[in-house]
Parts: C-alpha cells; structure tokens; sequence
C-alpha cells in the first residue's frame, strides 16, 4: 500500500537516481571509446582471455561458495549467542577488513599463513618437514574469505536479527529441536538472501586483482580485471579494455540472472516486534558447535588483523601521528569516504523507494515491472565498472574544464559511491522490504507520507541499518586507492596512498604504521555502525 | 574546434586564478560542485571581476612569477623524495615557481600525457624510462631538448635527441645475507639454481621492473629465453603486481631474494644502518634502467623548460637523488658520494636493448613468458 503521491514520488526518485548513476559510468565510457588512442583494438576472444576467463569464474566461485558456506554457522552462532563474550567487538571487527587496503591484508595473511608465518612454523615446530605453502590457488580463496566472510557472515546476521520474536517463543513452546529451527526458522529466513550476498561476492572476488597476482603465485593465476588494467595501462588501448569490461559484466549478469531463479521463500509476515531472545541452543553440544563457528571466525579474521597490528605497534606512531601530511590525508580521507557514504545511503534510499512503489501495486505493469528489475540488476552490476575506465573517463570528459585534480576528490568520492552502492543495497534492500510489510498499510492509512512517514515511522526503525550501510560505505571508500592514482597531485593525499607510496620507497615501517591508523579508523567507524544497543533488545515500532 | 580550444583555453582561466587558490572558485560559486548559497551581490561583484581580468589576462599573468609544471612519478614529489630539494634549488637560480604534479608512476606518467595530449598544461616531464621512451616519442608530444647533454654519463653510453637523462640503476637480485649464504653469482646460476631458495619478482605486463627482467633474461639467453623462465619458474615464490608488494615480501622475510636495483642496498645500509640485504653480482652483467626527463612540444614556458632540463645535469638536481631517489647520479654531485655508494655492486658489463626493438617485440615476448610461466 502506498499513497499516491509517494507513488509517484518514490519512482520518479529511484529513476532519477538510477539515470544520474547510470549517466555517470556512460559518460565516462562512451569519452574513452570517442578517445583514439591510435592503437589496434585487436580481437579480444583469444586463447588468453578464455584461459584467463575460466580461471575468474573458477576462483571467484569456489571463493562465492567457500565465503557462504563458511560464513552460515558463523551468523547463526553469533544470532544465537547473544551473550558470548565480547560479541559486539566481533561483530565490529568485521567491518575491518573491507577497510583495509588489500595490500595491507594480504601482508596481514602471508605473517599468519606464508612461507614464514606462524602456522608453518608452529607446523616445522610440530616435526613437519615440507613447508606448507599457499601461493596459488589456496592463497587466492584464503585472501578472499578474509575479505568477504566477514561481509557474508554480518549480512546473513542482520537477515537473522530481523526474525521476528514472536518466531523463537513459539519455537520454544513448541519444543523444536535445533534441526527443525534451522529448517523452519534460520533457513528460510537466510536463503532469501543467500543469492544477493553471493552475486555481491562473486563480482568482489572476480574483479580481484592484486590478491591474485600476489597470491596466486604466477601468471597462471590472472583474472579479466588484470588484462583491463593491463590494457588500459601498460598498452595503452581503451577500446580493448572496454570489450574487456563489457564481456567481464555480462558473463557477472548471466550468473546473477541465474542466482536471482533459486528459489526464495515467501516474505515474512508482520510482527508485534517483540524483542529478540533466544530460548534454543541450550545444549552442551550446540554450545561447543556455536563457539566452535565464531572462534574459527575469530580466528580466520582476527589474526590476520593482529598481525597488521603487531607491525604497525613497531612503526614510530606517535611521529607518524603528528606528521601534518598524516592529519591532511586523514582528512581527506574521511570527508571523501563520508561524501560518498552518504551519497550512496540517499541513492540506495531513491531506488529502493521506486521497487517498493512497483511492488506495492498489484496492477503495475510491465514497463514498471522491467523497471523494478533494471533498478535491482543495476545497481549490482555498477561494481564491476572498473574505477580505472571511470577514472580515465571522467579525466577526459573534465580536461576541458581545465585542471582536473580541483575535481579529483568529487570524483573519487563519485567513483568509490558506486563501488559501495551494490554493498549498500544488500544491506539496506531487505531491511527497508521488511519495514515496509510491517508499517505500509498502516502509514497509509495514517495517511502518512513523504518526509513525515520517513521521520515518524522509518528513521525510528530503519536507523539501525541506515548506520550500517553508511559505515560499510565508508569503510570501502577509506580503503580505496583506486581512482586516486590517476590524478595523483601533491595537495591530494589520502590514507591508503600514504601507504602504498611509503611502501613504494623502501619506508615499509611506516607504511606499516600508517595501515595500523586505517585500520583503528574502521574499527571507529564500525563502532559507530553497530550500536550496543542492537545487541540487547529492538527498538519497538 | 582548435579556434574555440584557443578562445576558452583554460590555462588562461588557471593562470590568474591561483592567487586566491581554490578558495576563489568556491567562494564565487565557481567551483562546479559548490553547494553553498552565495548572496546575489556578492555573486555579481565576483563575476564582474572574474570577467573583468578576462580581458586584463596580459596584466594579471605580469603580477605572477613564471610557473613551471613539471608531470613527474609520485615517489619524486614525496616529502622524502628529491622533488622538494629539486624546487628549492631550482627556484633559487630561475626565479620562478615550480610546480609538480605526481601521477602514480612512469606508466601513468605517459597514459596522462596521451590522455591530456597536446592540451596538456605540462613544461616538463621527468621521470620515463628507455623502455617507454619509444612510445613517448611516437605520441609527437615532445621536442628536441635542445640542451647539450654531454654532462650526463651512463654506463653503456646513452644518447638521445629528445630524451636527457637524470639518473640510471641495474636490475639486480637483492638477498638477505642472514638467510643466503651462497648467493648466485650469475642469471645462469640464478635459473639453475636450489629451487627451495625463493625469489620474488614482478609481473611484466604490470611493472617496470618486471620488464626489466624479461628484458634481461632475453639478452643473455635469446632463443632460449623460455627454456631459462621454466627453469626459473620453480624457484619463484610469486610474481607481483608492482615493486612494492615483492620488496614488501622480501623485507618481511617471506621470501630470501627479490628482483629490484643495485642501488636497494644503499638505502637499507644509509637510512637503516644495515649491512643485511646486498645485491648479487651477476657476471654476464646487468640490465640498466635510465631515467630521463623530456621536453613537451606544446610547453607553455618553452625557456624556463629547457633551463630546468639543463638544470637536471647540474648538482643543483644531481645532488637530490642519490639519497632521495636512491639511484645513481648521471652527472657531477657537488660532494663524493656517501660511503654506502662505493660498496655498491659494480656491473661489468651493461644491457640495454633499442627501445624501438623492445616496443616491437614487448607484446610476443610477455606472450613467450606467459606461455612459459603457466605450464603445469
């Protein structure tokens, strides 16, 4: 049920905001394919790029598959332990790696996992002889399930916590067993998402660069996203890049077309909005299994992390703190990462909005209903645009304005925005879905609308996930080097390149350092993103 | 098209425009992105005198000192880089302003070029090196410098019209003496040798470095280049995107030689104090990566350029980079060398190929070496 007004409001918003954000990678393209590089587009389906093809969906999926199946028990452990010991610094925690420059995880992974990390020599110490070793594809899925089990498992997580309360009495007093819960409860309330959270980890792992060139041990391991920036760098030939790129979306929107026919239950119905105790799991078995999950999670992520730690305590902090070039690219840093964080929360606002409008009228029609869809394929696919055409693009487009570092930091904040928005929409997509069922019919019969029904009857909600989204956002961007690059000038300084430059001359210390600061700037932010208060009870409607 | 280029050629626009910055845009809502609400009058007073200095561009340019902008590798404009020194000194014999900008490296140090092309508000570019040296000239972007090289020295002697050279460095395998006792002493013992003793090196299609030992490898062995890469190929550990990430690799320990510079010892051994990573003299000899800076066609200050590429060869910016750049001087240093230097690695004898032949064959050779490198 909407009113007609938010109706028509709602598409005309999502359009609008799907059009802007379409409009911006168009442009960029279409500037680069008007660019003559004098270069031969030479035919792009040879033997190399099927081989390497094949390779991208092979680690991307087994890494998709690895990253889900892993991260289940994981949510559903932390879903049910309320109390474990420190649950919401874990939850926090996680937000961390998706901050983190991947450089700075993969060195973070190779202490813990490498040649001379500490399970090979905990395994040499034990009496093993051979040395385990993970360059190839192991290191690949490792490094991807660092990456994105924590997104994964915090997706999932929320998907859980929006089961209604009434769901667990009802459990209990029925005297379900743990099985028939995961059956009747858990799953159904999971799978609905397990397809978005899958295309979303597909797309991150397929466009995996520099992981799975390091990792991967040798040029058998290369993904399409290498021969992009190959293309576009090295050899200079836009046109290619471009084939390349379009060919990398479409085989990315065939499997996400795929994915979106796997069954999903039913929505759930309305609830009371009773808060959130769990009466199961009582057991001494489910105990171990549960705590099993999250420290193996613990584990998988915090070490890692305590390694980046450990080398950035050894850095001169406190010199690298009040260096002014530190506290400019802190700033910079932040104020990008908050411009396109917020931008992403209003454009994922905008376009969720017009999907609930379609979906509210039985009678839309066929256009609407296309719409809906190109709404939701879209602003997935947006994250396979690699930055690097964005940025060459939008450099072409804007040298006629005359110096285009004065548009860099807008630009990189624009270009980072899309790279969150498919992240955004799969946190806040179900939230929003699952208020609306509850409080449609009764804001429109209230007869509320537009700004009102957003500050009386969605914000008091839907606060809790807007945070969310809007930290994971911030995060990504904080981590991102990306476009910044590309318009590299002196005044334009930002956390991760501090690192990659004083890692480029020799200074790895304090690359070290300057990685332990971004990393307590997103375990901040992520303190921010997750209150303590969802951890104990849900706010009432 | 051109006459209209010329009409709202936006360096006219930025010339004037630097002495109130960027704060100027914003505050006459100038800024494209500038949300702020500025009053009706003061909006009309700013816009009268932005169009006032349009037609006053002559006067507003003589106010300003002469701004040179050298394009050069972000790792140059560091704070710990030579570009601040170089500035310093450059500004004290020109009196004018120089102006860098920094792109991530060589590479994209070109692609901006071809990006910009002749529009480019760039004088000077330092920071190619002779393997993109072929495909910078063939943009027809740059000119003859003009300037007598003949200070700049080069093992293997290094001339070129177009291009001056400002500092070189071989390719080398750096080691950690803690954990290599036997060092290799040539590429063929390197190919042939322990395959449990690891090296990282960078991938070709992405590095320079890289580059440099595909390069290498097919000056000693020619044909039998990919017979040498699978025998290597055992004993690399990995095959990075970029310098850093196998340097970082190495300097943590996970791997006991990388593929980097003669000169990386000196920085360890200057700035650290260590004697612990050295690099392995090869007897067939080394390959050289020259830096050089070029001059741009289109060089709005076509004077002040070629003074400051004349400068590249005096100490004024020699002095700057072998502790800054970590690489070797081309020319006269106003003091010796620090100690560190003089324990270098010597190479015995230089490689370097014909840029031209290298631009030719730079697309079959990584395809010989990818061919080489993936079988299982």
């Amino acid at each position: 049920m909407m009113l007609r007004r938010d109706y028509r409001r709602s598409i005309i918003f999502g359009t609008v905001a799907f059009a802007a954000v379409f409009l911006f990678m168009a442009l960029a393209v279409a500037a680069l394919l008007s660019f003559d590089a004098g270069a031969s587009a030479a035919g792009i389906m040879d033997a190399y790029t099927l081989r390497i093809l094949r390779f991208t969906l092979y680690q991307a999926t087994l890494s998709t598959l690895l990253s889900i199946v892993l991260g289940l028990p994981v949510a559903l452990a932390l879903c049910r332990r309320r109390e474990f010991p420190g649950r919401i610094w874990i939850v926090r925690l996680m937000a961390v790696p998706m901050g983190l420059p991947v450089i700075v995880g993969a060195f973070g992974i190779i202490t813990i996992w490498g040649r001379q990390g500490v399970l090979n020599t905990a395994l040499v110490f034990a009496g093993a002889d051979e040395p385990f070793s993970i360059y190839g594809l192991s290191g690949i899925l490792i490094a991807h399930v660092f990456f994105n089990l924590p997104l994964s498992v915090r997706l999932m997580l929320a998907g859980l916590e929006r089961i209604p309360g009434e769901y667990w009495r009802m459990a209990a007093s029925l005297g379900m067993g743990p099985v028939s819960i995961f059956r009747f409860i858990e799953w159904p309330a999971v799978a609905r998402l397990v397809p978005g959270i899958a295309g979303l980890v597909f797309m991150l792992c397929a466009s995996s660069f520099t992981l799975v060139l390091l990792l991967g041990g040798g040029p058998a391991a290369t993904t399409l996203e290498v021969a992009i920036y190959q293309a576009l760098r090295f050899d200079f030939d836009p046109q290619r890049a471009i084939a390349l790129s379009v060919l990398q979306i479409a085989l990315t929107a065939i499997l996400l077309g795929l994915l979106a026919f796997l069954p999903s239950p039913e929505a759930e119905i309305p609830s009371l909005g009773r808060s959130l105790r769990r009466f199961d799991g009582k057991g001494i078995g489910a105990r171990l299994w549960d705590g099993a999950a999250i420290v193996f999670a613990i584990l998988l992520i915090g070490l890692p992390l305590v390694a980046i730690a450990v080398s950035g305590l050894s850095a001169d902090l406190p010199r690298l703190l009040s260096a002014p070039i530190f506290l400019r690219a802190a700033a910079t840093s932040l104020a990008i990462a908050a411009l396109s964080a917020a931008l992403v929360v209003f454009c994922c606002m905008a376009i969720i909005g017009a999907r609930q409008a379609v979906g509210s009228r039985r009678q839309a029609g066929q256009p609407l209903r296309f719409l809906s869809a190109m709404l939701g394929a879209g602003s997935s696919l947006v994250l396979l645009v690699p930055p690097v055409v964005l940025g060459s693009g939008w450099f072409l487009l804007l040298r006629v304005f005359g110096n285009v570092s004065f548009y860099a930091p807008v630009l990189v904040a624009l270009i980072n925005m899309l790279m969150a928005l498919p992240l955004a929409m799969r946190v806040l997509e179900p939230a929003f879905t699952s208020h609306f069922l509850r409080t449609g019919r009764l804001s429109a019969s209230l007869g509320l609308q537009g700004l009102t029904r957003l500050w009386f009857a969605d914000l008091p909600v839907l606060w809790r996930p807007l945070a969310m989204a809007f930290s994971f956002a911030m995060a990504l961007s904080l981590g991102d080097l990306g476009a910044v690059a590309l318009f590299g000038s002196e005044n334009f300084v930002t956390l991760p390149w501090l690192v990659y430059s004083n890692m480029g001359s020799y200074r790895t210390n304090d690359a070290a350092g300057y990685a332990f600061l971004l990393g307590i700037v997103c375990l901040l932010l992520a303190a921010g993103g997750v209150s303590r208060q969802s951890q104990s009870a849900r706010a009432s409607i | 098209m051109q006459k209209a280029e010329r009409l709202a050629n936006p360096k006219n626009l930025i010339r004037f425009i630097p002495a109130e910055g960027l704060d100027g845009f914003k505050a006459g809502g100038y800024f494209p992105f500038c949300f702020e609400e500025i009053p009706v009058r003061r909006r009309l007073f700013l816009n009268s005198l932005v169009v006032a200095s349009l037609f006053l561009p002559g006067l507003a340019a003589a106010q300003d000192k002469q701004e040179l902008t050298v394009y050069t590798y972000e790792s140059f404009v560091s704070e710990w880089g030579p570009g601040p020194k170089v500035k310093e000194a450059f500004e004290k014999v020109c009196g004018c302003t120089l102006n860098f900008v920094g792109v991530a490296d060589g590479v994209a140090l070109l692609n901006r070029l071809k990006l910009e092309g002749a529009g480019s508000k760039a004088d000077v570019v330092v920071g190619l090196d002779t393997n993109l040296v072929a495909e910078a000239k063939q943009t027809g972007l740059f000119d003859v410098s003009g300037i007598d090289a003949s200070a700049a020295k080069v093992p293997g002697g290094y001339r070129n019209d177009v291009f001056v050279p400002y500092d070189y460095g071989h390719f080398a395998v750096i080691y950690d003496t803690q954990t290599v006792k036997n060092p290799p002493t040539s590429l063929k013992d390197l190919v042939e040798g322990d395959p449990s003793q690891k090296i990282a090196i960078q991938d070709p299609r992405t590095s320079t470095p890289g580059l440099g030992l595909l390069l290498w490898v097919k000056s000693v062995y020619g044909d039998k280049a990919p017979e040498a890469w699978e025998k290597l190929r055992k004993r690399i550990l990995t095959v990075t995107p970029g310098w850093s990430e196998s340097y970082g690799l190495f300097t943590k320990g996970e791997v006991p030689m990388v593929l980097s510079y003669t000169t990386s010892p000196a920085y360890h051994m200057v700035s650290e104090k260590t004697d612990r990573y050295q690099a392995a003299a090869f007897s067939e000899g080394h390959y050289i990566q020259i830096e050089v800076s070029g001059l741009l066609k289109n060089a709005p200050h076509k004077e002040l350029a070629k003074q400051f590429l004349a400068f590249t060869l005096t100490s004024g910016f020699q002095d700057a980079i072998p502790e800054n750049n970590w690489m070797m001087p081309v020319a006269a240093t106003s003091n010796p060398l620090p100690e560190a230097f003089s324990k270098l690695v010597v190479p015995q004898k230089t490689f370097l190929m014909d840029p031209e032949e290298v631009a030719k064959n730079r697309k079959a050779w990584i395809d010989e070496w990818l061919a080489a490198m993936s079988m299982n």
